[in-house]
């Protein structure tokens, strides 16, 4: 009965991080530019593999009966790093010129480049 | 159970096809590494699920390497794209 239930709660995990892996494949092939791009695969992406790694970490919990610290330290590392990595790819295509997509309606952060750009020339 | 684990090991095969289609056709530098990072997301799931499959828990220490040289090779290829040079001289040198 146990050995059923810890099944059903480690296939419900590991289907639920495989659908939002999916989801992200999907939004990175639909999605039109590099920035919704990134909004897919960095926030998705990182749901998906943390709750694949929990049914990892569950299914050596309670069918094998190890506990294994170091999956719940991966799961750690990426919740920090996986937004933190989008960011950064993100921020450097918006600085290298990367254009954003031609239906786009708003871009706030010209005005604020602009005005470092003139500061940078006072100097 | 082992075949679900399969049909999972198959599914995330095919998102790493799409991610490999978007690796190919990207138009800019950041699409590729945006899809490189998200490759060595899938490949990290996969190692878990194939580390059920074999049942050990000997791969589970690849889990936090590839997560760590994910994040540094992201990090590094963006600083690159923005600056022109990962790592910066020092300016008293020189």
């Amino acid at each position: 009965m146990t050995m059923i239930l810890a099944n059903i709660l480690i296939g419900v995990t590991v289907s639920l991080g495989v659908i939002f892996i999916l989801v992200t494949a999907i939004g990175l092939i639909r999605l039109p530019d590099i920035y919704c791009r990134t909004h897919a695969a960095s926030k998705s992406a990182t749901l998906g593999v943390m709750f694949i790694l929990l049914g990892v970490f569950l299914h050596f919990w309670l069918i094998e009966g190890i506990v294994n610290t170091r999956i719940i330290l991966g799961i750690v590392f990426l919740f920090i790093t996986g937004p933190v990595g989008g960011h950064v790819i993100g921020r450097s295509a918006y600085l290298s010129g990367v254009k954003m997509w031609d239906q786009s309606v708003k871009d706030e952060l010209a005005p604020v480049i602009a005005e470092r750009k003139k500061l940078d020339e006072q100097k | 159970m082992m075949l679900f684990y399969w049909v999972m090991v198959i599914l995330i095969s095919l998102s790493m096809v799409a991610f490999i289609y978007r690796l190919i056709i990207g138009p800019s530098v950041p699409d590729r590494v945006v899809a490189l990072d998200s490759l060595g997301v899938a490949l990290i799931a996969m190692i878990g699920l194939i580390s059920i499959l074999a049942d050990t828990s000997f791969f589970l220490d690849i889990i936090l390497l590839l997560a760590i040289l994910a994040f540094i090779g992201t990090v590094a290829f963006s600083k690159f794209l923005e600056k022109g040079e990962i790592i910066q001289r020092d300016n008293d040198l020189s």
